[in-house]
This record gives structure tokens, sequence and C-alpha cells, in this order.
């Protein structure tokens, strides 16, 4: 399991970025997660709160916003969901799929910050 | 206390992973250094693979290995049989490599000595996908004896990888291997995916997997016999 590390990355980016924003303290982070980032959702949530301990981010939130996987779909023309991970072909004419326009992000996207 | 302020931003979570990565991609480009990483589950044979690689492949290239292992030497004091330099990468309890590990472990190498690297992960199917390790093509190995079905188990991995390699093929037939169900288990996640067959056992299909990296590998190889080890 890796997701203790990429937790402990996660505090510190948003500890540079809150710094960077002149924050008196954070009370939430707001994630953006990605299916093919190979992180679990619900193991960052558990290490989050761990990597956060003794930290200036202690006690704040996770908050973890979904980023579906999405093609370009040579055929279609046009951005489109795909099937599964199990079946990455276009959602609507069944074309495989390669090329990813969204699905890897592990990015944070905003902090709930006092200042 | 007064009101939280949301403040947007937009910062990778691996950003120094990725800028280290990124780093060592150039270095490698500019030293004319083709980077091949492995990934696989643990046992798939990628110390195998690699022995075999590193000795046939060393006949006519300047070749070298790192090799991640959580606790042993074991892999690296196999790979260096091949008399290829190799460097262990003692990853404790991370159970994959990043971009710091690799840049730490050439620290003093010469590049430029050398035409190949190949980089054996720490057996694992989850955890090494996040890392970009500035390879140039990264491979995930999937023996016979472990099921047709990896593939749509795994899928994270196998999109983070450029090639597929299936190991053990001598066993194909002991273990009932389908390969049908295999190929288009891949496929079915990751459309288009290169695949290879091997066994490094008996040989088979290393030449096809020597001409598939030589024709992409845009390296000049040193002349026949004329091998230079750094
Ligand atoms: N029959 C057969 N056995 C193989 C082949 N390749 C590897 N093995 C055996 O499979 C076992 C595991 O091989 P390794 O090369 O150590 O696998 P690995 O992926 O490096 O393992 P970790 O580094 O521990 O993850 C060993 O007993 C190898 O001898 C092959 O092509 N054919
Ligand atoms: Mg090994
Ligand atoms: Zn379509």
């Amino acid at each position: 399991m890796h997701e203790l590390s990429i937790a402990i990355s996660l505090i510190e980016s948003a500890e540079e970025e809150a710094a960077r924003h002149h924050a008196t303290g954070v009370r939430a982070v707001h994630l953006r997660l990605g299916p093919l980032a190979g992180v679990e959702k619900d193991a960052l949530l558990f290490s989050y709160e761990l990597a956060a301990e003794g930290t200036s981010l202690q006690g704040s939130r996770l908050v973890i916003e979904d980023a579906p996987v999405a093609v370009f779909c040579p055929v279609c023309r046009e951005r489109r969901p795909v099937r599964s991970l199990q079946s990455f072909c276009c959602a609507t004419c069944d074309t495989p799929a390669t090329e990813v326009v969204q699905g890897r992000e592990l990015e944070v996207i905003a902090l709930e910050i006092d200042s | 206390m007064s009101e939280p302020r949301l403040v947007e931003v937009r910062r990778n979570v691996l950003r120094q992973n990725d800028v280290l990565a990124r780093e060592l991609r150039e270095r490698f480009r500019a030293a004319g250094v083709y980077t091949v990483s492995l990934v696989s589950s643990p046992g798939s044979g990628k110390t195998a693979f690699l022995e075999k690689t590193l000795s046939r492949m060393g006949q006519r290239h300047r070749v070298a290995a790192l090799v991640g292992d959580l606790a042993t030497e074991n892999d690296a004091a196999r790979l260096r049989r091949s008399l290829a330099p190799v460097a262990q990468i003692t990853t404790g309890t991370v159970c994959h490599l990043d971009a710091s590990m690799v840049r730490g472990a050439l620290e003093g190498w010469r590049l430029d000595e050398l035409d190949f690297l190949f980089i054996e992960n720490v057996g694992n199917l989850v955890c090494p996908s996040s890392y970009d390790l500035g390879e140039e093509l990264r491979l995930v190995l999937l023996s016979v004896t472990e099921g047709e079905d990896k593939p749509l188990k795994y899928p994270t991995i196998f999109h983070t990888a450029d090639v597929a390699v299936i190991t053990k093929i001598d066993l194909a037939a002991a273990v009932e291997f389908d390969w049908d169900a295999a190929l288009a288990n891949i496929q079915a996640v990751r459309p288009q995916m290169p695949v290879l067959r091997v066994s490094a056992k008996t040989g088979e299909g290393m030449d096809e997997w020597q001409g598939f990296l030589e024709a992409r590998a845009p390296v000049s190889s040193a002349p026949s016999g004329g091998a230079v080890k750094p």
C-alpha cells in the first residue's frame, strides 16, 4: 500500500500552498482523483489522517472529487466516457480507446484556509 | 474564528517526483541511454528475464541495471552474473521505486557509456503505477502461471505501461494457459498494447524482444564484439 506515501506528499503540497497564501490554518484540502492515478480513495482518506498528525494540517478534512476517465474517441470525434476500466472503449460507439484525456489526476485543486 | 476562505490551487501531488523524473529522462536522452523499467507481481520473472536480457544484449550493447527490492540483495547478485554493472536499491518498507531512488542509485555513473539501462521495480502491481521513473519504456510482465485475468484485476498498472510481456511461456501448456483470453483481456484494458511472449528458461521469444527494443531505441550500438563495459 502506497497511499501513506501519497498522503505525505499531499500534506507537503498542501502545506506549501497554504504558506503561499499566508494561511494561519487549513480546514480542508480538495483533491481531484482519477481512477488511473493508481491511488485507492478509501485508503487515501484513511492515510490522510495519519499523515496529517503532528503537522499544521492535523484535524483538516480531505475532500476528494472524482475525475472519471474520459477519452477522445476518433470515431465520434468527441470526448467520451469509457464503458469501464475493464472494457476500455468509447461508451457511445464501442471503439477501443487509446487517447486518455482525463482520469490520471492526482491534484490539489483548492484549500479552505484561515488567514 | 473568522470564516475560512476557499483558495483555488492547481498542484500535482507527485509534482516533486514528476520534476525529478523529467530531469532523469532528459539526462538519459542527452547521454543516449534508452531506459526500460519492469513491473509485475512478485515472482512473475522480472529478474530471470533481465538476466537473460543483460547477457544477450550485453554482447552487442553496453547494458546496465538497477534493481529494487524490499530487503535483499539477491536479485542484484543474480543480475551481476551477467557482468553488467548493477546497482541495488533497497526500499525497506516502501513498495515501489520513485525517481529520487533512481537518481540516488545512479550517482557517480557515466550514463554516456551506456546504451541500455534496465530498472526492475519492486514486485507489486499496484504501487509502482503512480511513479514516473524517467524511463522511456515501461514493461508490465505477466506470467502464464498467474492466470489470464490479471489485466482485468489491475487495469491501472497496464495503463501506465507501454508493453505487456507474457513470461514463463515454457509452462503455458502445463497450466493450460488460455492465450486467447489473456490477449483479449490485455486489449480490453489497454487497446493496442503491444504484447511479447518470452521464456527466460528456454530463451524462446528473446530474439523478438531484443529486435523490438533495438527498433525502438535510437541509440548507437557498439560495433559487434566491441561492447565496452563502463
Ligand atoms: N519455468 C520458468 N520459470 C521461470 C521463468 N522465469 C522465471 N522463472 C522462475 O520463477 C521464479 C521467480 O522468478 P524471478 O525472476 O525471481 O521473479 P521476479 O519477478 O524477479 O520476482 P521478485 O523480484 O521477487 O518480484 C524463479 O523460481 C524463476 O526461476 C521462465 O521463463 N520459465
Ligand atoms: Mg526480482
Ligand atoms: Zn465513439
